[in-house]
């Protein structure tokens, strides 16, 4: 099982839930379980084409997945997996 | 409506200032009362990550994102929203800003004019993901600042 913390802002969807257990080898099948849960949080975690929202970021520990293997990045029993919405903006 | 104390609202409006002409950027700690309103007791100021140029853009890194959330948790605070300031243009968020905004927390805008603070307001995002303004006070406002709501 890995540990998923939700982040603050989308915590609505999880029923105000922070971190969730959830079974999976890779952060793409992570990510499909979930949002088959929390059905809410897709829309703000997955594009139309049914990839990762280019506002959100996924760290598995320390290391951005788009560092690692994207999706196909190998999630092990107790990795800590961080769902981190980028903040940005300006005039 | 936010209400920051008093601390928080000035470490806000200096950061702002120093870091003029370039934009600043920070979180927002506290907690939100059962009729919705935020009262912001702790802010913590972030470095402006945004590569190149900084006077019309800012970014925060994933890693300080993550310690602001580690520090909400074993603070038991609630994370509740960001500031950042537009030097030398209005508080009002642009279309970075909404593209790249995030549902339920408060952003705080500082209008800097030549150095001073203007103007603050805050925005949060509706259903439809558009900015609605929500009333932004502070315990000690500073009457040189003019103030809308």
């Amino acid at each position: 099982m890995a540990t998923v913390i939700i982040p603050t802002p989308l915590r609505k969807f999880t029923n105000q839930t922070a971190k969730l257990e959830v079974s999976g080898g890779t952060v793409g099948e992570i990510l499909e379980q979930i949002t088959a849960s929390y059905p809410d949080l897709k829309k703000h975690l997955i594009d139309p084409q049914g990839g990762l929202r280019s506002y959100v970021n996924i760290f598995a520990g320390d290391d951005d997945i788009r560092d690692l293997q994207k999706e196909n990045t190998p999630v092990q029993s107790g990795t800590v997996l961080s769902i981190v919405p980028a903040i940005a903006g300006g005039i | 409506m936010i209400e920051l104390e008093s601390g928080p609202f000035h470490i806000m409006k200096i950061h702002a200032e120093k870091i003029f002409p370039d934009e600043c950027c920070g979180f927002l700690f506290g907690k939100e009362e059962s009729n919705g309103n935020r009262k912001i007791s702790t802010l913590k100021e972030v470095e402006n990550a945004k590569p190149g140029d900084k006077r019309r853009r800012f970014e925060i890194t994933g890693k300080d994102y993550m310690q602001a959330e580690r520090f909400a948790a074993e603070n038991n605070l609630s994370l509740l929203g960001i500031y950042h300031s537009h030097p030398n243009h209005p508080a009002i968020p642009s279309e970075h800003d909404r593209v790249a905004a995030q549902p339920f927390f408060s952003y705080v805008i500082l209008s800097v004019r030549d150095g001073k603070t203007d103007h603050i307001r805050s925005w949060r995002l509706n259903d439809d993901a558009q900015f609605e303004e929500e009333i932004f006070t502070s315990a000690q406002l500073n009457p040189s600042i003019t103030w809308q709501q």
